[in-house]
């Protein structure tokens, strides 16, 4: 994934976060949006999407709340 | 287990659920269920035992939890109510069924309910809220805050949503009003039936001639489809009445009766608009305006070394989940500027609120322009004057007398 190499220079080594959603299970209920709307959006249908370039997680320093916030465990964050 | 048994086991613990004696703080019995343990015991009116979580995190874990059923269809899901009549055994789609019937429900409503949608008709509810208010101002003091505000907000927002038409909304603002204010459950059924006779009528009528409502985009895609029939798109404007109506009657009402007996924290709303969502989500944690939420266990299910056994009744305490002080410090103290996230306000898992962002839409704009526009406004009575809804409906004033 292109972005994570950028993800690594803004927020320095050991932190860049990949992201992970799955829209099979998200129930639509915003909480990704609402604690960090620089990482995630909702689609026309109204489920879960990233931000194009946000696989980082890098525009919102709140992204690592969002897999606890997510009331069906569809957002999963992994750090490298 | 049938109902005769459960009496005849006759539990000892204690009854669940309680009324609140004031607004905003859970009933004394429920602080005494705080303890260490994240489960404890109590009877329902039908003398069922019953587990009750009481823990934040043990509870959200449960909600998530596949193991725990809604299906209100069973022959012994848990019943907290007593009802007169059991509406002709109509199934409750969405609240009342478990995956995969409620995916299939819950997928095809999500696109109506999501945050641009929602975001979108903010600017009708701000005219709607700036309607209610300058009648509020131009008949003056003492007013009776839920009737003149609280409940005509929810009510109007979603005739628009589902598409009522503009010539049916006093019709349909009355039949809520007598379904929500019902004071005995016959009442209730009245009201009920009455919606629901037309509400079937109005999807017959939408079916010839389709508008651009909630109710328009169902008919629309169930034509295509097949998915749904007609009495599915009926019972789905019912559950989405019921539970969106209610609920938000009493979270605006029992938001203004909190702000007003904390008058140092409305500056936090008056000095920063931005400030309001942040308010909204402590007085929806605060208030817990939905007390608990009902499940049955399928299999067993260990819970903080207890085991809950396949079949047992699952109360889970929305209220002191969201006191518990493992997860927010100094729990009881409304505190504005405090971050109440992971609340279950709206609950959690796959039957977490479809209507949340709905909700805290008209939670913004209502508080938010109520004491901008009238920042003195109080209670008109002494506090332990306000009657209060009992333990087992949306928790909130009956009336609430105000003045400015
Ligand atoms: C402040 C206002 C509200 C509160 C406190 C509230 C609370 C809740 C809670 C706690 C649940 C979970 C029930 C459970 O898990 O058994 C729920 C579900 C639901 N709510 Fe709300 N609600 C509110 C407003 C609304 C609105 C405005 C609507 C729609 C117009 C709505 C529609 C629903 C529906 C359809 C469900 C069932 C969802 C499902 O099972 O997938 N609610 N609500
Ligand atoms: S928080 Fe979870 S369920 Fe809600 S929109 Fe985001 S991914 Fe979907």
């Amino acid at each position: 994934m292109t972005s994570r190499a950028a993800g690594t220079e803004r927020r320095g080594a050991g932190h860049a976060l990949r992201i992970t959603v799955d829209r099979d299970r998200c129930i639509g209920s915003g909480q990704c949006v609402m604690t960090a709307p620089g990482v995630f959006t909702q689609d026309d249908e109204a489920l879960v999407a990233l931000l194009p370039g946000q696989e980082d997680g890098a525009g919102d320093s709140r992204v690592r709340e969002v897999p606890l916030a997510c009331p069906v465990q569809a957002i999963v964050i992994t750090e490298d | 287990m049938t109902e005769t048994d459960f009496r005849r086991t006759g539990s000892e613990a204690p009854a669940f659920p309680q009324d609140r004696t004031c607004p905003y703080q859970p009933p004394k019995a429920y602080t005494e269920w705080r303890g260490e343990s994240p489960l404890t015991r109590v009877t329902l009116f039908d003398g069922r035992p019953a587990w009750l979580i009481t823990g934040h995190a043990e509870g959200r874990a449960l909600l998530a939890d596949p193991r725990l059923s809604s299906d209100w269809g069973h022959p012994v899901f848990p019943v907290v109510v007593q009802r007169t009549e059991d509406r002709g055994g109509l199934a409750f789609p969405l609240i009342g069924v478990d995956d995969p019937l409620h995916a299939r429900q819950r997928r095809m409503l999500i696109p109506s309910f999501g945050v641009k949608r929602m975001n979108a008709i903010r600017p009708s509810l701000q005219s709607l809220v700036d309607r209610l208010l300058d009648d509020m101002l131009a008949k003056g003091p003492v007013v009776d805050l839920v009737s003149a505000f609280a409940l005509p907000v929810p009510s109007m927002a979603i005739c628009e949503l589902l598409g009522v038409p503009y010539g049916d909304h006093d019709f349909f603002e009355e039949c809520s009003r007598d379904f929500v204010g019902a004071a005995t459950s016959g009442e209730a059924d009245a009201a009920f039936a009455k919606l629901y006779q037309y509400l079937h009528g109005l999807v017959a009528k939408k079916q010839a001639e389709p508008g651009d409502g909630l109710l328009d985009e169902l008919i629309a895609r169930q034509l295509e489809e097949g998915g749904l029939d007609h009495n599915e798109v009926v019972m789905i404007a019912l559950v989405l009445l019921v539970a969106g109506h209610e609920t938000t009657v009493n979270a605006i009402a029992l938001g203004a009766l909190t702000l007003m007996q904390h008058p140092e924290q409305i500056q936090v709303l008056l000095d920063d608009p931005a400030a309001v969502p942040g308010v909204v989500e402590e007085l929806l944690r605060f208030t817990s305006v939905s007390d608990y939420m009902v499940r049955m266990a399928k299999e067993d299910i260990q819970v903080g070394g207890t085991t809950v056994k396949a079949g047992d009744a699952v109360l889970v305490s929305i209220t002191l989940m969201n006191r518990d002080a493992q997860a927010y410090d100094d729990p009881d103290v409304f505190d504005a500027r405090r971050n109440a996230r992971h609340h279950v306000g709206f609950g959690h898992g796959i039957h977490q609120c479809l209507g949340q962002n709905l909700a805290r839409a008209e939670l913004e704009i209502a508080l938010g322009t109520l004491f901008t526009r009238i920042p003195g406004l109080r209670l008109a009575v002494p506090l332990d004057e306000v009657s209060l809804k009992a333990g087992h409906d949306a928790q909130g004033p009956i009336e609430l007398p105000v003045t400015w």
